[in-house]
């Protein structure tokens, strides 16, 4: 790929929003990318690689459970140094970022927020450090948007669960050390725990042949009786309260993130534009290159006030599952668009590797589906402004 | 060993550059400042000999409290303490005269300085320093090695390069090449919420510089390409068109 010379777009000065701190922790995750990620991503995509050695890069960066308190190895930062981490780390690559958000949101946040005392101490240091990678066991084959029909389950053998089942496109799965499951008791609610790498039935086959992702790692977890000790069971939360709490986590970094890969195709965009030169000017300076460009801008300088008013509310704990949806939908949504859109202005460029914007393209296929569909996110909204429930069922 | 770094505050290389329309003054609305490149490489071989060797670095500032962001940055990156001198710069005369005042009640094994700064890019400050507090001045530095009480110093010139050593304490100005600037990490950037950054007021300095206006460049024009066998059309077109001979 060609030298990384991205240059965030800031059209309505919302860095005069963020304090000094943020800035510094945005900046330093940016300097990060363009000197780590950037040099190395379109080759391990295309060899549908994990560039595994970023893990301790993206642990210093912060990037590993920011707004965990620092007495568990965590940030102890607010919630828009979070998104912003994220976005530096999705402006990269989306595979990037998801390794983070799994980490961080998934792994992490359902340890600290339902975890024991002990299981805080035991595990999120390692995980703050990236000496220990977690993977989130939540979507079956069968049940996707309806996590709540899982059929995973576990049975209570006195001393121990008994645990049965799989879970398919879990990010990091083939190489974490630790899992966080839900599974069903025999009362058919919903438990959380934590599954180690080594436990006798647990397996965790890698999924080939993505299109999309290529480099974060995906996989199943299969659980074949695998023998669960009790104090690795979540004790403080129970139904499906559970998952969604660390979805709406995640969703949150990922409306962050999203804004990320739309910068950076907008940017790639305006460059490409200004540079390439057709019937003796620059395309820029055409009608229909500059109505892709001002739109992308514009759909951006939306979607960072959008994320930024959610951070505020998030740091006051006030930002709704309903809010966090909207900005999910929406973000991802932008950042798809603008995708396409740049993969014009880029021409046949577009399409190759010098250029990030097909891969951003397809990377954003995946974050459009996972962590709540598209569709799934409109319901949402739909649901809280009607008090009508149209999911179905 | 006690190293005293200097850093300038200044506009990001990628920054649009304007002035006033009196041309007094520079437009710093939407402006994103950073530390000087060179003062950063310098900040970083700082850094990589006291945790070779033990030692402390304390990075200094002339500037208005607007610079303490960037200060809180060289802190992030692991400075021990700073200090910000606290007045807007005037010129190098200023800027030297008020860290030589510091650096000479506080007695440091090495000032590191930048070759020079992005913006008003005058390489004066370092000497300038060294003389006021008659050590030793090495400007240009690729490689700075120390030994003892004697630094081994690397100097990029025409067609080569110099070794020179020399007696600490003595005054640096750092090139590329002498380290990697590094990226703050979380921790950093945690631990330099609480460590000091002194402010300290000016001494009177001379006014030795008046800036009289500024002016950006000219636009790069049209590059009009001539036949290398065409001698007479190169001879026509500097003639009557570009009017130099």
């Amino acid at each position: 790929m060609a030298k990384d010379r991205f240059q965030a777009p800031d059209y309505y000065l919302i860095d005069e929003l963020l304090t000094d701190e943020h800035k510094l922790i945005r900046d330093s995750a940016r300097e990060w990318v363009k000197r780590e990620v950037s040099p190395i991503i379109e080759d391990a995509c295309q060899k549908a690689e994990f560039p595994k050695h970023l893990i301790k890069g993206l642990a210093e960066v912060g990037a590993f459970g920011p707004y965990i308190p620092t007495e568990y190895g965590g940030g102890g930062l607010d919630q828009i140094s979070y998104g912003l981490i994220m976005q530096e780390l999705e402006r990269g690559d989306s595979g990037i970022r998801s390794t983070a958000s799994v980490q961080s949101s998934l792994v992490m946040y359902p340890i600290y927020t339902y975890g024991t005392e002990e299981q805080r101490k035991k595990y999120l240091p390692k995980l703050a450090t990236g000496q220990w990678m977690g993977c989130f066991g939540l979507t079956e084959p069968d049940h996707g948007s309806n996590p709540g029909g899982m059929v995973t389950n576990i049975k209570d053998k006195g001393s121990h669960y008994l645990l049965n089942g799989a879970k398919m496109w879990i990010s990091n799965a083939p190489f974490a050390d630790i899992a966080v499951v839900w599974a069903k008791d025999e009362e058919g609610t919903i438990r959380g725990l934590i599954v180690e790498r080594g436990m006798k039935g647990f397996t965790t086959p890698e999924t080939h042949g993505k299109w999309s992702l290529r480099a974060s790692a995906t996989g199943e977890l299969v659980f074949d009786n695998v023998e669960v000790p009790k104090e690795n069971l979540l004790p403080n939360v129970k139904g499906l309260k559970g998952p969604l709490g660390c979805l709406n986590s995640a969703r949150y970094g990922i409306a962050w993130g999203a804004l990320g890969a739309a910068m950076d195709c907008y940017d790639s965009a305006l460059r490409y534009s200004k540079e390439r030169k057709q019937f003796g000017r620059p395309i820029g300076g055409f009608q229909l290159q500059q109505k892709k460009l001002a739109e992308m801008l514009t759909e951006i300088t939306k979607g960072q006030l959008l994320v930024w008013r959610l951070g505020k509310l998030k740091n006051e704990n006030r930002a709704t599952p309903a809010q966090i949806s909207m900005a999910k939908r929406n973000n991802v949504y932008t950042a798809l668009w603008c995708a396409r859109e740049a993969r014009q202005i880029h021409g046949g460029m577009g399409i190759t590797g010098e250029y990030p914007i097909m891969r951003h393209m397809m990377n954003l296929e995946s974050v459009i589906t996972y962590e709540g569909t598209h569709d799934i996110h409109l319901l949402i909204t739909g649901m809280d402004i009607t008090g009508e429930n149209a999911f179905g069922g | 060993m006690k190293i005293l770094v200097c850093i300038s505050h200044v506009p990001d290389t990628t920054s649009k550059i304007n002035f006033t329309d009196d041309k007094k003054s520079f437009v710093t609305q939407g402006i994103q400042y950073i530390i000087n490149p060179s003062d950063e490489i310098a900040l970083a071989r700082a850094l990589e000999l006291t945790e070779k060797d033990g030692g402390t670095v304390t990075v200094i500032n002339v500037g208005d409290n607007s610079t303490e962001a960037t200060i809180r940055k060289a802190l992030a990156i692991g400075a021990t303490d700073a200090v910000r001198v606290n007045a807007a710069p005037r010129d190098a005369f200023f800027v030297a005269k008020q860290i030589a005042e510091y650096a000479g009640k506080n007695s440091f094994d090495m000032i590191l300085c930048g070759r020079e700064s992005i913006d008003y890019n005058g390489s004066q400050v370092p000497s300038m320093v060294a003389e006021m507090l008659s050590l030793p001045a090495v400007n240009s530095v690729k490689s700075l090695n120390v030994e003892g009480s004697t630094a081994t110093l690397d100097r990029e010139i025409e067609g080569g390069k110099e070794v020179v050593t020399c007696p600490l304490p003595c005054v640096v100005s750092a090139t590329e090449g002498m380290a990697e600037p590094r990226i703050p990490n979380m921790r950093g950037i945690m631990s330099a919420r609480t460590k000091p950054l002194t402010v300290i007021e000016p001494v009177t300095a001379e006014n030795m510089q008046q800036i009289v206006s500024y002016d950006k460049p000219q636009p790069r024009t049209q590059v009009k390409l001539i036949d290398a066998a065409n001698v007479a059309a190169l001879v026509d077109a500097l003639h009557n068109e570009a009017k130099v001979i």
